[in-house]
């Protein structure tokens, strides 16, 4: 038996605090195979403890929550029996060492959190950071995590319909993968990962065991240095097909009355599942580990209870069902055992070969893991001074769509099945966010997936308070009425003083933010330690917005018809600090855009009352952001391949602020008749100005200059590819 | 009378199968029955169906592994006796696997699976799974990494000579060029038949092309099957 001595704890990632209430709750030294639980079951990664004094603070209630954070995944009732089950998780540090399998192993797992509740899983979609293009890896882990997200997804059959791909030079080092996936599920036919009843047993389904992602949670609660390459084992490897079977085994199971509690093995995989699963159901649990399907010879129990082998879901099923489960299963080619059993002890005992060889008590260990109040400063922030460039209105618009954050997505959201399952109505590059009809009906969810990290950094509150704003602007934008978020919170080091500052300040911006809007976050993630050599990421709470559209055709997408005017919704102060036109300026510092929530709320809801009372007279919607006014005009000129004129108002002095600033809550209504709307707008006392009218086939600024929507698309869309193939 | 019965052969990894039996019977005025791979018998033999997907993960080749299961060894039966039989997608990759359908499909020219809307030219109506489709260019989305067609330059001729082409990727106005080509298939190829003309398989997937809009091309394609029951 290998003696436990300070070497091992450290190596563990346990503080020698921990280790001493390790003892305490134990009232003993723990052994090897014990320690190793604790150490996923307290990482950053399992156990928030550096977050979650701060995330509780968060609204996660409302109306239409049926579930909200600490089970699998969020739930939102959208009406008819019918619920939407939701989350993001971010696959960051696996994704850096292997892109391929990590990206495809972040999707397999969100998808898992989902249907494990019951729900089939309808869309996925993804938020993306890279390093700068000239970064020597960017390349290779664009290409890599790209065909991994899409394989993945493809093979299973749900369809990526959207989501963001940024660059920037924090992410060199760091890169970001998120991945969401939205479920739908009967409202009578959710299961929750509560374990119950005394004697019941325990199946475990899906891939067999092996080696592979042991203290996969523990890399992600860890600063990168030069050796993190080295870790490659630790990245899981993905199996689509066996996701398959096992989403329609249990699929097919959950119509029967079988099934008490049920969760993934995802994160510290057999070890998270049967204490979180144990813990919420104040129970106790007795494991056989010689009954766990092994892939490789003599796993010993401390490998097991560590694998993070991807596919395998742990049950626990009423007695009388256990043939018809095992009956299932074996019908989609699986291997399930049953492995244990739910007890009244509180403790969970694990046996192999006959003998106790861990025993651990099971509450204090899921629900007293630390939680730390960690030091936080305001951090000086240190802008790159660099010579000032200056651009023409035009040259700067060709600057910014040919840039690689505003180009065409197009190589990407090509390698992403889309269209399976028949029921999405707008990919997201059709629409500020994706629609996809529910099943059978003439309803739909819309979902969006946003953050500016560059606000974030330079004031973390205010730029989460826009990434939450900006989330329920998309899904007004696209006719759906608002419903809550998940969230995935990317940082640096929180026991860095100013790591935990932006974590702090981020997570009151998205307080104040949901609050404000109703607006409740109902499931999340947090990945901390997005740093090497000391070097941070920039802050980035990536915000996942669901909303429902009552009836899909009233979705209006990035249409426009020509003859159609466009009016800009929302007050134009011209704020450049920050903006996409400043930073090709070379001018990297200042302040997020103001934002003020009344004001958002007051031109929100009358875009969203203008779409459903007037819905014929409205062509489309698009909101306005990174790039202000000027880009989301050409956004909709390379969208539909038509000509623009655009007339700068009279009063305007400085048109390049005008054009390309960033000011918030504004939205561009694209109608057929401007009489209704300036007269509904007068009414409600709501700022709108008449910017351009559809025609031809020339982006034209009236007595700036003019370009052929040709050229446009031409600038938009060739960086991808000159990038993958050069 | 009673609604005629069609089946729709279900492996493990389809991911289609849903999608296609809702336009089916929707749209052939038909009932369906999914036959789950290892069933040895197909009752219903008005029509039988491939759907697409990732058959047994298609780990080796697509479509591969699917030629072993009891239900494809019957469908092989059956299609000798002149039953009509259409592959889509992943259901081509496992017809020319099974050899019932000549050629192979082969890895995108850019070795990524590709997913958009595509128009598609009907290339002959000279066959009863066409020949009920009004318009000659139709769009249909395509989504896969094998979708490339391609066969000897003797079997090109022959599939040519014997008007067994049926589907080509084209533009909108049904011209047929490189830059229509979404992954280099062999003649813009996108679908063939068989000889003996009760075989289709074509790579896009006219079941994704029903929603929406009562006009979308899938509705045609399916209505226009219902000649051959």
């Amino acid at each position: 038996m290998i003696k436990i001595n300070k070497r091992i704890v450290s190596e563990h990632g346990i503080s020698e605090d921990e280790f001493k209430l390790i003892k305490e709750i134990l009232q003993r030294e723990p052994n090897l195979l014990e320690l190793g639980i604790f150490s996923v079951m307290w990482s950053e990664h399992c156990s928030y403890k550096s977050t979650k004094k701060w995330l509780k603070t968060l609204p996660t209630s409302g109306e239409k929550v049926i579930c909200g954070p600490g089970e699998n995944a969020g739930i939102i009732d959208i009406g008819d029996n019918e619920a939407i089950v939701f989350k993001m998780e971010s696959h960051n540090h696996p994704s850096f060492i292997e892109p391929y399998q990590g990206a495809a192993t972040g999707v397999g797992g969100i998808m898992r959190d989902v249907f494990t509740m019951g729900a089939r899983p309808i869309a996925n979609l993804n938020s993306l950071r890279f390093g700068s293009p000239k970064h020597p890896k960017t390349k290779q882990l664009l290409s890599g995590v790209v065909k991994g997200i899409g394989d993945y997804g493809n093979c299973v059959g749900i369809p990526t319909v959207g989501g963001e791909c940024n660059f920037h030079e924090s992410y060199n080092n760091n890169i970001l993968v998120n991945a969401m996936c939205i479920g739908l599920v009967k409202k009578n036919k959710i299961f929750y990962s509560i374990a119950k009843g005394s004697g019941n047993p325990i199946i475990y389904v899906g891939a067999k065991t092996g080696r592979d992602g042991i203290h996969g949670a523990t890399m992600a609660s860890a600063e990168f240095d030069d050796h993190s390459e080295d870790s490659r084992p630790q990245v899981q490897v993905g199996d689509p097909f066996m996701e398959k079977l096992l989403l329609e085994s249990c699929q097919e199971l959950m119509k029967e009355d079988a099934i008490i509690a049920i969760q993934d093995m995802g994160a510290a995989g057999l070890t998270s599942s049967s204490f979180e699963m144990a813990s919420k159901g104040s129970c106790g649990v007795k494991l056989f580990l010689d009954k766990v399907p092994c892939r490789e010879d003599k796993m010993t129990p401390y490998e097991m209870m560590l694998s993070e082998t991807q596919e395998r879901m742990l049950m626990v099923i009423k007695p009388s069902k256990k043939k018809k489960t095992l009956r299932v299963f074996k019908k989609w080619g699986l291997e399930a055992a049953e492995i244990g059993v739910i007890t009244k002890t509180g403790n969970m005992e694990i046996f192999f070969n006959n003998s106790l060889v861990g025993k651990l008590p099971i509450k204090p260990l899921a629900d007293s893991s630390p939680e730390y109040d960690r030091p936080s400063e305001k951090p000086f922030i240190k802008f790159k001074k660099e010579a000032h460039k200056n651009f023409s209105i035009k040259s700067a618009l060709i600057k910014i769509i040919s840039s690689p954050n505003h180009s065409s997505k197009k190589w990407i959201y090509h390698q992403y099945d889309r269209s399976v399952m028949c029921d999405t109505y707008f990919s997201s590059e059709q629409s500020d966010s994706a629609v996809i009809r529910v099943h059978n009906s003439t309803k739909a969810i819309a979902v969006t997936c946003d953050c500016n990290p560059i606000y974030c950094n330079s004031d973390p509150k205010l730029g989460a308070e826009i990434g939450v704003a900006e989330s329920w602007r998309n899904l007004i934008a696209s006719g759906a009425d608002p419903i809550a978020i998940t969230d995935n919170l990317n940082f640096g080091n929180p026991e860095k003083k100013e790591i935990m500052y932006q974590i702090k300040e981020a997570i009151k911006g998205i307080k104040t933010a949901c609050e404000a809007l109703n607006y409740p976050v109902v499931s999340g993630n947090v990945s901390l330690y997005n740093e090497t050599k000391n070097k941070s990421i920039f802050p980035t709470p990536v915000i996942g917005g669901v909303g429902v559209i009552k009836n899909i055709f009233r979705s209006k997408g990035l249409r426009m018809n020509e003859g159609d005017k466009i009016f800009i919704v929302g007050n134009s102060h011209g704020h450049l600090e920050l903006s996409e036109f400043n930073r090709i300026c070379n001018k990297n510092y200042g302040s997020p855009p103001p934002l003020d929530l009344k004001e958002e709320i007051k031109n929100g809801t009358f875009v969203r009352n203008f779409m459903k009372k007037h819905n014929s007279i409205v062509t489309g919607c698009h909101d306005i952001s990174e790039g202000g006014i000027i880009l989301a005009l050409a956004e909709l000129a390379i969208r539909n391949k038509k000509g623009l004129n655009i007339k700068i108002p009279s009063n305007i002095k400085n048109s390049k602020n005008w054009l390309f600033g960033e000011d918030q809550s504004r939205y561009l209504l694209i109608v057929n008749n401007e009489d209704i709307i300036k007269k509904v707008a007068k009414k409600e006392n709501i700022k709108l100005q008449k910017i351009a009218t559809v025609s031809g086939d020339k982006f034209c600024i009236i007595k700036k200059f003019e370009i052929s929507v040709k050229k446009l698309i031409k600038y938009n869309s060739i960086w991808f590819e000159n990038f993958i193939e050069k | 009378m009673p609604k005629k019965v069609v089946s729709i052969v279900v492996f493990p990894g389809s991911n289609c199968d849903r999608d296609l039996d809702i336009a089916v019977q929707k749209y052939m005025n038909v009932n369906t029955e999914l036959v789950w791979h290892d069933d040895p018998n197909i009752k219903n033999q008005e029509m039988i169906f491939i759907p697409g997907g990732f058959s047994f993960g298609d780990y080796l080749r697509s479509g591969a592994l699917a030629t072993k299961s009891p239900a494809m060894k019957e469908v092989i039966r059956l299609s000798k006796k002149g039953v009509p039989i259409i592959g889509i997608c992943n259901g081509f990759q496992i017809l020319t696997e099974c050899k019932l359908l000549d050629g192979a499909l082969i890895d995108n020219c850019k070795r990524l699976f590709i997913c958009k809307e595509n128009f598609v030219k009907i290339e002959n109506k000279n066959n009863p799974f066409t020949k009920n489709i009004h318009k000659n260019v139709v769009q249909f989305p395509i989504a896969h990494a094998q979708g490339r067609f391609y066969t000897s330059e003797d079997n090109l001729k022959r599939l040519e000579d014997n008007n067994q082409i049926v589907f080509k990727y084209s533009s909108r106005d049904g011209k047929i060029n490189k830059s229509e080509n979404p992954n280099g298939s062999m003649n813009n190829i996108a679908g063939i038949i068989n000889k003996n003309k009760n075989i289709l398989g074509l790579m896009p997937h006219p079941e994704r092309a029903i929603n929406f809009s009562e006009d979308n091309d899938g509705i045609s394609f399916f209505r226009g099957l219902q000649n051959l029951l």
